[in-house]
């Protein structure tokens, strides 16, 4: 095992190979983990955490690898991590997002890391939340998450990241609905990827059309960015967008955005914490088990049986 | 604590038979491993940098162009240079019998021909990564 002040340090100097084993550390929720946040939290809150997040197929990663050639072009350091689903059924992954950034892979301003979603007990976003501290500690001036479109995860990202993305492509099946869901409330940009195809300027002017009905903040012009991954088209655009709402989140609304994600990250901390002592003095005294058998006897039901449990508890203390 | 075992799958040189390559990434998948697929065309330092940043256990190489002999060593050698030496490296694809003794030598933990069961690809990582932890 190598030490915590040796990752640490190694991270903080920007080593690879100590920035990759950190994040590994905190994939396996190793005990190191919490230790290595802890030392690393101080030197965060500079990089900007970029959220991008759609349907599959949609061009995320290829789009993700001409964003980062952009940036690095302007001379800034770039951290991707790209989230891919684990199998309920197996607990296997399948991480496909570098094939479309493989020259990407020595550039030494760029680290790309492939992370699984496991089945984390607080969600994606905290072990993804913890391997974006460990970039952004690591000196990373942009750091870019990119998820899945589809169930929880993508509105999960809010915990995450600063400015959020939401890509789409034309023909992608049922267009507009796909990113109804959830995803219309969450971004500060919207990208229409693909904009090459027939049907780009329908998606744009049915997006156009959401925002409308959608105008709850004002401060914050939503644009929509037409681009094609493909040939690097848009992306420009979308970079000076992406700056732009960095500058409007400084001027206005950071803060308040960091407050919103301590408290946050606080609460799940707390629930973390606390399910996890709970569980212990359960399992323990093999209550659990007890509990567990009456609720496939139909005997009580699973929220019942907590409160009892709580309510038990709380006495005693 | 939720280890899991991570495969990098590779592809070296200019050939472009993935098949292979995908058939070993979806059973090692469906085995519970985490499979990082780099692609088509790769070159050692990619492959070797691709390594580093995702921190694997096990780098699995399929090539048929034939220039194993060429691209394996380098590979072999740039894992020293990073100090990656505790991953394990397996190799498929097409390569001949006679060169598999000189492959060995060089570091390279197991060659699976064509035929190879994909049972027997799990197992020898299985193997490897619990008597590692």
């Amino acid at each position: 095992m190598i030490k915590t002040e040796e990752i640490v340090k190694g991270v903080l100097t920007g080593d690879r190979r100590s920035i990759a084993k950190a994040i590994t550390i905190i994939e396996n929720n190793e005990p190191q983990a919490k230790d290595i946040i802890a030392s690393i939290y101080p030197h965060t809150g500079k990089a900007h955490v970029i959220g991008l997040t759609g349907p599959g197929g949609s061009g995320k990663s290829t789009l993700i690898e001409k964003i980062v050639r952009e940036y690095r072009q302007k001379g800034k350091t770039v951290g991707v991590i790209a989230v891919d689903p684990t199998s309920p059924f197996t607990g296997g992954a399948f991480l496909g997002d570098r094939i479309r950034m493989q020259e990407l892979s020595t550039d030494p301003g760029v680290f790309i890391r492939s992370m699984a979603t496991r089945n984390y007990s607080g969600g994606i976003a905290k072990a993804t939340n913890d391997a974006v501290k460990v970039l952004d500690a690591s000196a990373k001036d942009v750091v870019i998450v990119e998820t899945v479109g589809a169930g929880q995860s993508e509105v999960e990202i809010i915990k995450v990241a600063q400015t959020i993305v939401v890509i789409h492509a034309p023909g992608l099946g049922d267009d507009i609905q796909a990113i109804k869901a959830g995803l219309m409330e969450i971004a500060d940009i919207f990208v229409v990827n693909k904009a090459d195809r027939e049907n780009a300027e329908k998606a744009v002017i049915d997006i156009q059309a959401m925002l409308q009905l959608n105008n709850k903040e004002k401060s914050w012009q939503i644009p929509i960015i037409k681009t094609v991954a493909l040939t690097g088209e848009g992306v420009p655009q979308l970079i000076e967008k992406l700056e732009e709402h960095r500058e409007f989140l400084e001027k206005e609304k950071l803060l308040q955005k960091a407050l919103l994600k301590a408290e946050v990250e606080l609460v799940d901390a707390i629930k973390d914490k606390v399910a996890q002592s709970i569980l212990e003095e359960l399992k323990s005294k093999g209550k659990f088990e007890e509990l567990i058998e009456k609720i496939l006897k139909r005997e009580i039901d699973a929220a019942s049986a907590a409160e009892k449990l709580l309510r038990e508890m709380l006495k005693k203390a | 604590m939720q280890k899991k075992i991570r495969v990098l799958i590779a592809k070296p040189g200019l050939d472009s038979h993935d098949r292979g390559a995908k058939v070993v990434a979806r059973a090692l998948r469906d085995a519970g491993m985490e499979v990082i697929y780099t692609g088509l065309r790769q070159t050692p330092e990619q492959i070797v940098e691709a390594a580093l940043q995702e921190d694997v256990d096990v780098i699995g190489l399929s090539i048929l162009s034939g220039a194993h002999k060429t691209l394996f060593p380098k590979i072999m050698q740039l894992l020293k240079e990073k100090g990656l030496t505790d991953i394990l490296v397996f190799a498929g694809g097409i390569i001949p019998e006679e060169d598999v003794p000189e492959l060995k030598k060089i570091g390279i933990k197991e060659i699976f021909g064509p035929g190879t069961p994909t049972e027997k690809i799990i197992q020898c990582i299985q193997d490897y990564c619990s008597k590692r932890a």
